[in-house]
């Protein structure tokens, strides 16, 4: 059958199923809407969370920038996984034993004060925002990619739909349909994953494969090293950035997972504390599934890509370069015109451009894969990035109707009209996002790591301390935050966007990257938190009551 | 009872979180060069636990500690 109707009956059918689920799981109150009636197993929680947390550009791109960075990809697989094992241990259970809907209503309660509930609702509504705008792109390129529709309306479709069952079932509706994306998600990306460990090491499960060796009896990994040393590119298996800046990196992407608002909230909606630490563990589980196939598919394409490529004649290229080279993501100049494809470190004298996403949309291509596998590909990609996109939605949402309205202007709203509330406001995100989907702003690349950065550096202490600290008070918990999110900024801005004079690589302070300065935010948080709190008057007794409780199992 | 609770709880987390940090900043990152020069397989150990080893670690970490807190939790109810 046509590779085209194959994908529109993938799509089709995976679109539905989220639609069915939509209308089974409407929600009637806001506690349904918020944190889903407070009653999802453990398991289809891991599940929702693990389809929250991985993005298009978990999907779609990180093996391929695994691919193209070796051991520097590192920081991506540690920084994206062990932010749960801080969840896990220090916030999630002692939050769902808070018991409220949202990341702003504990620093608002803990730290009996509004100005902290606002400086909350601020860090959650940029950190949301910058992440969002990225996922409705995503969708809009899966969408032109495949069904050869242009991207707005790709990314019409896709608002029409996460609008649907977001705006209808709130975050029950998230919830099941995110249980039903992993599922797609993980199957299509483990399809080809497995079909090309096999093909390339003779063992079908690819964790295993990255460590074995070709046809050719010599190890994958040794023969790359190889590769990479003849052709002037870094070891694979060793890094070219500094030791201060991995470790800062893989700390601020760890410590931002665990402050994401959208990653957080989904530990409110399950039934008991011991369920909150249970649902971590099985996030986590079903996210190392994906993350530990990923720089294996990393390993096997390079190697594969080099090999096909390197020193070969263009006339003699496979048909999925040629397609693929249409699309701009792979590109070839024949510059010493002696029509041979010359791959190598050097950029005077390097012919061949890759985009890092070929790594996986290509794949099955390049195995030479059935036109179903491709079309579950294009349905994965897409579950990926609306569920995403759902999370986000929500956490936004709840901050403008329960945050901001309920808990500040309007106190006296009743549960109907919030929840009203909450669906226009939904509704009102769809569309920004959008917007941000068709119209991208050109920072929406260099604000992930704002995103990572402002979460690790805002939230992430403000919660530990309020947790394992009865002394903490809101003077100091909102200076911290206040110092660590403009610190945070300023860095970003002055590094990424040239503004205060910029500055160069040779310029970052300590020689840490705008991507792993959120740790160093953070610690500044911390440090001001713990001495402006020392110098001012304790909580009250109630406060520390509150904090005595939530400890309780 | 709740202090001895808590206590414990305290252990379990600085104990399981010393962990976390010696398979990812320590075996992943700080001695990763050192353990490079051990190779299993077509592993290098260091290599292997920044890309494989310490994503088990802290799969493992964490389901020991909802065993160790769902065991606590139990002799709290008694």
């Amino acid at each position: 059958m046509e590779l085209q109707y194959w994908i529109w009956i993938a799509v089709g059918l995976s679109f539905s199923l989220y639609i069915g689920i939509a209308i089974w799981s409407r929600a009637g109150s806001t506690k349904e809407f918020y944190v889903a009636g407070g009653g999802v197993h453990p398991i289809a929680n891991g599940m929702a969370t693990a389809a929250d947390w991985m993005s298009a550009a978990s999907f779609i791109s990180m093996a391929g920038i695994i691919s193209f960075g070796g051991y520097d990809g590192s920081v991506y697989l540690m920084g994206w996984t062990g932010g749960y094992v801080l969840l896990a241990l220090l916030l999630a259970p002692y939050l769902r034993k808070f018991g409220k809907f949202t990341v702003p209503d504990f620093i608002g309660d803990r730290y009996y004060s509004n100005t902290a509930r606002s400086v909350a609702v601020f860090c959650a509504l940029i950190v949301s925002f910058t992440y969002i705008a990225g996922q409705m792109r995503g969708v809009g390129v899966v969408f032109s990619r495949y069904l050869e529709v242009d991207i707005v309306t790709g990314v019409l479709i896709g608002m029409g739909i996460v609008l649907f069952y977001a705006v209808l079932g709130g975050m029950k509706g998230i919830t099941y349909t995110q249980v039903a994306q992993y599922c797609v998600l993980i199957f299509a990306f483990m399809v080809p994953a497995i079909y090309i460990s096999f093909l390339v090491t003779g063992n079908v499960i690819p964790q295993l494969g990255f460590g074995s060796s070709g046809a050719d009896g010599v190890y994958l990994l040794d023969k790359l090293d190889g590769l990479h040393r003849e052709l002037g590119f870094h070891e694979y298996t060793s890094g070219s950035k500094s030791m201060l800046d991995v470790f800062c990196i893989t700390m601020a992407l760890m410590v931002g997972t665990a402050g994401l608002p959208h990653v957080i909230v989904r530990f409110f909606t399950v039934k008991k504390v011991s369920d909150a630490r249970k649902s971590a563990g099985w996030a986590l589980l079903f996210i190392a599934i994906l993350y530990t196939t990923a720089p294996a598919i990393a390993v096997f394409s390079r190697t594969n890509l080099i090999e096909t490529v390197s020193n070969q004649p263009y006339e003699d290229m496979p048909e999925w370069f040629d397609k693929w080279e249409t699309t701009g993501l792979l590109g070839f100049t024949d510059k010493n015109e002696d029509g041979l494809i010359q791959y190598t470190a050097e950029p005077t004298t390097n012919e061949l451009t890759v985009d890092a996403d070929i790594m996986v949309l290509a794949n099955p291509e390049i195995a030479q894969l059935p036109n179903w596998v491709i079309a579950l590909l294009a349905a994965g990609a897409l579950a990926a990035a609306l569920s995403t996109a759902a999370g986000l939605l929500l956490v936004i949402s709840s901050a403008v109707s329960h945050d901001l309205l309920k808990k500040m202007v309007m106190p006296n709203i009743s549960d109907k009209g919030e929840l009203i509330a909450a669906r226009i406001a939904a509704t009102g995100a769809v569309c920004l996002a959008g917007y941000f989907g068709i119209n991208p702003p050109g920072f929406v690349a260099a604000t992930v790591a704002l995103a990572f950065g402002l979460a690790a550096s805002s939230f992430f202490p403000a919660i530990l301390l309020g947790i394992f600290s009865k002394r903490i008070n809101k003077e100091g918990a909102i200076s911290g935050m206040l110092v660590g999110v403009t610190l945070m900024l300023f860095y970003m801005l002055k590094f990424k966007f040239g503004w205060f004079g910029g500055g160069t690589k040779a310029d970052w302070w300590f020689g840490i990257s705008p991507e792993g300065f959120g740790s160093i935010a953070m610690i500044a948080n911390f440090v001001v938190t713990l001495i402006i709190s020392s110098k001012t008057p304790a909580p009250s007794k109630d406060i520390q009551e509150l904090v005595a409780n939530i400890r309780k199992p | 009872m709740k202090k001895t609770y808590w206590k414990k709880n305290i252990r379990y987390i600085t104990i399981l979180l010393s962990l976390w940090f010696v398979v990812s900043f320590g075996c992943g990152i700080l001695f990763v060069e050192q353990l490079n020069t051990i190779q299993i397989g077509g592993f290098k150990l260091g290599f292997w636990f920044a890309q494989q080893g310490s994503i088990f670690g802290f799969v493992a970490i964490i389901f020991t500690y909802i065993y160790l807190m769902n065991k606590l939790d139990q002799t709290q109810n008694k």
